[in-house]
């Protein structure tokens, strides 16, 4: 039984959590919901003795009455991966990249004297079996496996020595929908065999919604509802469980569009990589984008979802003229971009990315952030005009004039992507590319930004290419969407037609993969 | 920046101390170094000459700031040759990754990197005799491949970023790229090779002259001092460690100030010193 009573923690005199209280009795699934900076975290590492330096607790974690507060490191580190195991969000970084994965699971077992040599593969090699790794060799190294395989090899390490907690901190957020279904169903499994207790610590309601027995939902270093999952999701007592589950399922207003009129035609383009290299010569070419057909009417929002190597990317940056394809033909306003796009027609297609923090170069002020794109036009506005040009952009994506004369790194994540929005509506494009432009958000924030995009949309008639791999805000975005898989298009068609009656395999693998919060209309009816 | 490393402070006091020096001689010296006093020569420290005089009657103590004088200006100018050519090298290189362009830049300068400093120096000298310029030339093309590299590595990963991909679609060249978003992003490690790249200059400069292919008669440097001083290594032999230890701090100064330096730049090593 492992409990938290009344846990507080300040770091350096600030404030994290704020008397947490939970329990989680063995062979349970336990979800801890949360925003960033809820502390969901740090309750784990606050679990884990792992608490980073100046941090300083009241109240108790207890492991069937040790206090985990009160222990010695060297008490600490004999729990630690024997009675207690992690895992991470981030598979490759969670492993160490020059040491076989065979190795890593053995060491567990190796540090807490349990086994040793040939004994500690023997075992290593049971339970990458167990996790479903079986056809994979132990002498093989992190780069040579997929995310989910490396998340399996994290997983096994865990397990090694049989845990009586498992904390997963954000297990499946780096993963693609299938492989998200599949190492969540593992998790469940796990549980059930081992007996052990499982703290699922993530920012997606959907995620624990159909596997965990208790659920609690954290908010700024409390607990704000906490019970059984049915309950949970079905009173949804405290305001803030409210808006996190509309959040979650949120779909902005957006009006229809008029009649369709192609800005953006892609014809059979085809899109090679070098092969690798072989010696002095190179392999065979990779196919990324093979024979993609499509178009993008005025005013409309087209979705195009696929997982992470199905060429989504690619064909993206074929379309933003980045990159040269290797065949067909791409369209914008009329005109071929194939082999050179014509710089004049660069101002009329913009692209927001997905990190919120890879987007702007560090040492620039918003001012000149924004503005960047101006280079484009060859009527530039300069000084005052330019800076009112500026200031509109920023009204525009609900963010001050004032901002102007700052850095991006003083902006949180939902308004950095608001000055990407901004920056990429300066020269005031009819096509926006969206790369994932949501993804890295919370639930909320992405909310929020995407009721901007609808807004926008309907304010200056833009057309939005939305890329992505997930499927809910997809649905909540696009009037037509585009399912990608290895290089082609395999299924398009109105939105909520996709949804409702997927045709391809792919698709309906795709939707019955992608967790999903129970419909509660009728629940409380 | 709240705590400086203390690798940072004493190195560069260390290095500030050297180049005061060095500033200073050019206006005054305690005694001319030209004149040679047969007279006055090989005296042990005294007031007249704080650290005593050498085999020809000169003051240690002048010999030695305009030393300071030569070696630094040796190697900073040698820097600068790496900086101006090497940094543009690289980034051209980051630029067209994958490119013929960047195949030849690259090559070029593993066919650089193959010749030690020592080598281009002689071959130099060779060809048109030994002077401080040829030390300079041969020091500053050894610099530009160490250059070429540093700018193309931080450069790479820079150009898979976001905001770089942002400056394309805003129609930036890829001449302008580098000059607006990548170079200022590579100052750091720049500033922080530099620094290495000019202790070693240093370094270098002491060996050159020492060997005879440096500066020459009557130009002081510390690197032709030790070598007319090994000779008399048992009878007098602060003429040798003075010049000795004159190289050994300034390269240690200037090697903490690069340490520190990244310490203080590099926004991880400063998260993990807490």
């Amino acid at each position: 039984m492992i409990s938290l009573d009344r846990l507080s923690l300040s770091i350096h005199g600030t404030p994290i959590l704020r008397a947490v209280t939970l329990k989680i009795t063995p062979g349970e699934i336990f979800g801890l919901v949360g925003e960033s900076g809820s502390g969901k975290s740090m309750t784990a590492l606050a679990l884990m003795g792992l608490l980073p330096r100046g941090a300083e607790t009241t109240g108790a974690a207890r492991l069937d009455g040790t206090d985990l507060l009160t222990l010695s490191e060297p008490d600490l580190c004999r729990l630690r991966g024997s009675d207690i195991a992690m895992i991470f969000q981030e598979p490759m970084t969670a492993l160490n990249p020059v040491q076989t994965i065979g190795d890593q699971v053995a060491e567990t077992l190796t540090i807490h004297g349990k086994a040793k040599g040939a004994q500690a593969r023997r075992i290593a090699r049971d339970r990458l079996d167990r996790v479903g790794l079986s056809h994979v060799a132990l002498d093989r190294y992190p780069h040579e496996l997929s995310g989910g395989q490396r998340q399996r090899v994290c997983i096994a390490a865990a397990i090694a020595l049989h845990p009586r907690l498992l904390i997963a901190d954000e297990p499946t957020t780096a993963l693609d929908v299938t492989t998200q279904a599949q190492i969540l169903d593992l998790l469940k499994d796990l549980v059930a065999e081992e007996g052990m207790s499982l703290l699922v610590i993530t920012h997606d309601l959907a995620v624990v919604a159909d596997m965990a027995d208790c659920i609690a939902v954290m908010n700024r270093g409390e607990i704000v509802e906490t019970g059984p999952t049915a309950q949970v999701l079905a009173e949804r007592r405290h305001p803030y469980t409210r808006a996190l589950f509309a959040a979650s399922s949120h779909a902005p207003d957006r009006a229809p569009q008029g009649a369709p009129e192609p800005l953006l035609a892609v014809e059979s383009v085809h899109r090679h990589y070098p092969g690798p290299r072989q010696g002095f010569r190179r392999g065979p070419p990779v196919e990324a984008v093979k024979g993609v057909s499509f178009e993008l009417h005025k005013g409309e929002s087209l979705g195009l979802v696929g997982e992470s190597g199905c060429g989504k990317s690619t064909l993206t940056r074929a379309i933003l003229g980045l990159d040269p394809v290797q065949g067909g033909d791409i369209r914008l306003f009329g005109r071929s971009i194939v082999p050179v796009m014509p710089p004049e027609l660069r101002a009329g297609i913009q692209v927001v990315f997905q990190d919120p923090y890879g987007s702007f170069n560090p040492r620039w002020r918003v001012e000149r952030l924004v503005a960047e794109p101006f280079h484009l036009l060859t009527d530039a506005p300069k000084g005052e005009d330019r800076r009112a040009r500026v200031a509109e952009a920023l009204r525009a994506v609900h963010l001050s004039p004032d901002d102007m004369a700052k850095y991006p790194h003083e902006f949180s994540g939902g308004q950095r992507q608001r000055i990407a929005i901004a920056r990429a509506l300066i020269t005031r494009p009819r096509i926006l590319v969206l790369d994932e432009a949501v993804s890295a958000l919370d639930v909320s924030v992405r909310a929020r930004i995407l009721d901007l995009l609808a807004e926008l949309q309907d304010a200056f008639g833009l057309s939005y290419l939305f890329i992505s791999h997930d499927l809910t805000v997809v649905r909540a975005i696009t009037d037509r969407v585009l399912v990608m898989q290895s290089g082609e298009i395999v299924e398009e068609g109105p939105t909520e037609a996709v949804f409702d009656a997927p045709a391809h395999p792919y698709t309906r693998q795709l939707l019955a993969a992608a967790p999903r919060l129970p419909d509660l209309t009728e629940a409380q009816a | 920046m709240s705590r400086l490393p203390p690798a940072l402070l004493i190195g560069a006091a260390l290095s500030g101390v050297f180049l005061a020096v060095a500033l200073l001689s050019l206006v005054w010296i305690p005694h001319p170094i030209t004149g040679v006093s047969i007279a006055t020569r090989l005296q042990p420290p005294s007031g007249t000459h704080w650290l005593g005089t050498d085999q020809l009657g000169r003051d240690l103590l002048s010999m030695l700031m305009v030393g300071a004088q030569t070696s630094i200006a040796v190697a900073l100018i040698a820097v600068g040759i790496g900086v101006a050519l090497g940094v543009p090298l690289g980034l051209a290189a980051a630029a067209s990754r994958g490119s013929p362009l960047d195949e030849i830049i690259m090559r070029g300068n593993d066919l650089i990197f193959a010749f030690p400093s020592l080598v281009i120096a002689i071959l130099i000298t060779a060809r048109y005799g030994p002077s401080a310029t040829n030390a300079i030339l041969a020091i500053g093309i050894f610099n530009i491949p160490v250059f070429a590299r540093v700018a193309r590595g931080g450069a790479l990963p820079l150009w898979t970023l976001d905001y770089i991909l942002a400056a394309r679609t805003a129609g930036k060249g890829k001449l302008r790229i580098s000059v607006e978003h990548v170079l200022p992003n590579l100052m750091n490690l720049l500033i922080v090779q530099a620094t290495i790249q000019f202790s070693l200059g240093i370094l270098a400069e002491a060996a050159l002259s020492y060997v005879g292919l440096g500066a020459q008669p009557p130009t002081p440097s510390w690197g032709r001092m030790l070598a007319e001083a090994q000779t008399m290594i048992y009878t007098h032999p602060m003429l040798a460690v003075l010049p000795g230890l004159a190289i050994v701090l300034m390269v240690l100064g200037l090697n903490l100030m690069g340490d520190g330096l990244r310490d203080a730049l590099d926004p991880r090593l400063r998260r993990g010193r807490g």
